[in-house]
């Protein structure tokens, strides 16, 4: 009781000091903080400003500041390119399939996950399903290469022969990439996402389902009543933040698996990749950081107007 | 488990059964397939190809591999210094950061905002590359390797700022000021040893983001003195013949890469770079997936 009694007026007094007597008790504060407000300045809010590169002819003898404005000419050089459609079109092609099939996959083997009754095979399924997920996408490319490799990749050596069919030139063939691309982006990240719809069903009360098997619904029932509307709002959740990302691509994904291969842009190339090439291969700046701004403003964009649209419907799985 | 189980329950149980003992399966083949393959003689392989049962065996690869320790070790020392160095530093920033957040401080609503406002809009690739580049000079620093990108994020800020909000009981910060404790004293002696659990799993989560980084190499580091372990790999990935070609062992210099089993020599450097990672695995696999649960759902 005494101890409550001093904390009571302690509060009411803070909220009554002048903003001089706090700035000055803020101090301290502001100092502990400072190391990690200055690294996301150099970090996120110093290329903020130098967005302005894409609005410059830039000319490196000059400097950045000094160069000349170019207005929107790089913008009109990048949207007249024949490669840009094709770099937006495999980037948002790209997206949605991960999204609509990621999130499907995802959910049905959460479910199945959820109905193991032995901890011994839910443990062992769950940290085996998730260790793709830990290695880095130039491991990944080399487990890729070894089956895909022209001469030596066990498809063509094993497979293909065994199937009585002729060996493939994997990665010179661009029409093959969608299904292989997909492919790889599910084995790497399916245990992810299906950790992170597991543990929102078991969040799930355990009442919702016995009192539906005292109402004698089976699993299947219970599943499709149950679990899947109560997962809407992680959907939801989930799906803004994919929709304000489609725009953007896993460049270890798209770089490292098909071997940054000029044969498989046509299907490969995201804005990501060809950013990449255009500012390090090429040496191409008002492309690739006209690319990349075009990037950051539709993606800003999109979270925004996403994030807007769930506030109106479902409140609580808004992000702010 | 209740005794009786319903007839759709064993079906399920089957299917599940099923389902995930072949997910777990196809995860699992490739690295079995990529292990087997760098212990296959490399006449076997440049013939018959990667199998699952190659009839001729060889250390050849690692042979050749140990040959050309001293770049292997030395890319495993920069991964080493950079995963410690980053994790390091970013958690001592990201924590005292969120920590001022839940103080009671003039602008914490903007400070909240700015925080906040980096997951919503970023310059992209270009300009980052230019700041650090062309602004900090980090290229071919040790730097490089741990600034650009992955030291902290406002999400785990975000994170870290409700677990403090929520776990750490505000009598307890207000008795330690009462005993006379400065703001850093009360942090280090009272916030940061309840805060264990949040701690071991961001530590983790950036300890591993740093460990397969190759992207900040790629962008900022050509120097075999910074080279870390991923951008080895990427760099052999890239040209088979890179290690001969940056080697100063006799025998490389002397046979050229002609006696360089190419082939399965790319396998076994894989099988080298993925070993510490497997091997820690099981003992940190509970905070791993801890991190990916707090991560998804919001605080």
């Amino acid at each position: 009781m005494p101890a409550k009694g001093r904390e009571m007026p302690a509060k009411a007094t803070t909220k009554k000091k002048p903003l001089k007597t706090r700035l000055v008790l803020s101090l301290p504060v502001y100092l502990m903080m400072l190391p990690g407000l200055l690294y996301l300045f150099c970090n996120n809010y110093l290329p903020i400003f130098g967005i302005i590169i894409a609005f410059k002819k830039v000319n490196w003898s000059l400097g950045l500041m000094k160069s000349p404005w170019a207005g929107l000419d790089n913008f009109e050089f990048l949207l007249k390119s024949r490669e840009t459609a094709r770099m937006i079109r495999n980037t948002v092609l790209y997206n949605i399939v991960f999204i609509v099939l990621g999130t499907i996959l995802a959910i049905a083997v959460a479910i199945l996950l959820n109905e193991i009754y032995s901890k011994f095979f839910k443990s062992t399924y769950q940290s085996l399903i998730l260790l793709p997920y830990l290695m880095s996408w130039v491991v990944v490319s080399y487990l890729a290469y070894a089956f895909l490799s022209n001469e030596t990749g066990f498809v063509n050596n094993s497979l293909l022969p065994a199937l009585g069919k002729d060996p493939v030139n994997w990665y010179q063939n661009a029409r093959y990439w969608p299904f292989i691309l997909t492919f790889v982006n599910f084995w790497k990240s399916i245990g992810f996402n299906m950790v992170i719809y597991y543990s929102s069903i078991m969040g799930i009360s355990a009442e919702y389902y016995e009192a539906a098997r005292l109402d004698g619904a089976g699993k299947w029932k219970q599943i499709t009543n149950i679990t899947i509307p109560l997962l809407r709002p992680t959907v939801i959740t989930l799906f803004i933040m994919s929709v304000g990302r489609i725009f953007a691509s896993d460049f270890g994904l798209f770089y490292q698996i098909p071997r940054n291969q000029g044969a498989l842009y046509a299907t490969t190339q995201t804005i990501d990749t060809y950013v990449y090439n255009a500012l390090m291969r090429l040496g191409n700046i008002s492309m690739s950081s006209a690319a990349s701004v075009l990037q950051s403003i539709v993606g800003f964009i999109l979270v925004i107007v996403a994030n807007a649209i769930v506030r109106r419907y479902e409140e609580n799985s808004a992000l702010f | 488990m209740e005794g009786k189980m319903y007839k759709s329950d064993k079906q399920m149980q089957t299917i599940a059964h099923v389902v995930l003992g072949l997910m777990t399966l196809s995860s699992l083949l490739p690295f079995v397939l990529l292990v087997i393959s760098s212990f296959t003689e490399e006449s076997y392989a440049t013939r018959y190809g990667f199998g699952f049962f190659p009839k001729a065996w060889s250390l050849g690869a690692y042979q050749y591999l140990m040959n050309e320790w001293n770049q292997i070790g030395h890319a495993y020392l920069i991964t080493f210094i950079v995963t410690i160095l980053g994790t390091l530093i970013g958690m001592v920033c990201s924590t005292m950061l969120a920590y001022g957040l839940t103080r009671d401080i003039v602008g914490k609503a903007f400070l909240n905002f700015y925080v906040v406002f980096t997951m919503l809009f970023s310059g992209g690739i270009v300009a980052s590359y230019y700041v650090w580049s062309n602004l900090f000079h980090i290229k071919n620093t040790i730097w490089a390797l741990v600034f650009p990108g992955l030291m902290m994020n406002a999400f785990n800020i975000i994170l870290e700022k409700n677990y403090f909000n929520n776990n750490i009981p505000e009598s307890l910060i207000e008795s330690a000021k009462i005993d006379g404790a400065g703001n850093i004293r009360t942090f280090i002696s009272i916030v940061l040893p309840l805060s264990k659990p949040i701690l071991a799993t961001i530590g983790l989560m950036s300890a591993i983001s740093y460990w397969n980084d190759w992207t900040n190499g790629l962008y900022y580091v050509d120097q075999a003195a910074f080279y870390s372990l991923q951008q080895v790999l990427n760099n052999i990935n890239e040209n088979a013949s890179f290690l001969a070609s940056n080697s100063t062992q006799m025998s490389s210099m002397l046979h050229g890469t002609a006696s360089i089993p190419t082939t399965t020599m790319r396998m076994a450097i894989a099988v080298i770079g993925i070993l510490p990672m497997v091997i820690a695995y099981p003992f940190f696999q509970k905070y791993f997936v801890k991190g990916i649960t707090i991560g998804a759902v919001k605080g």
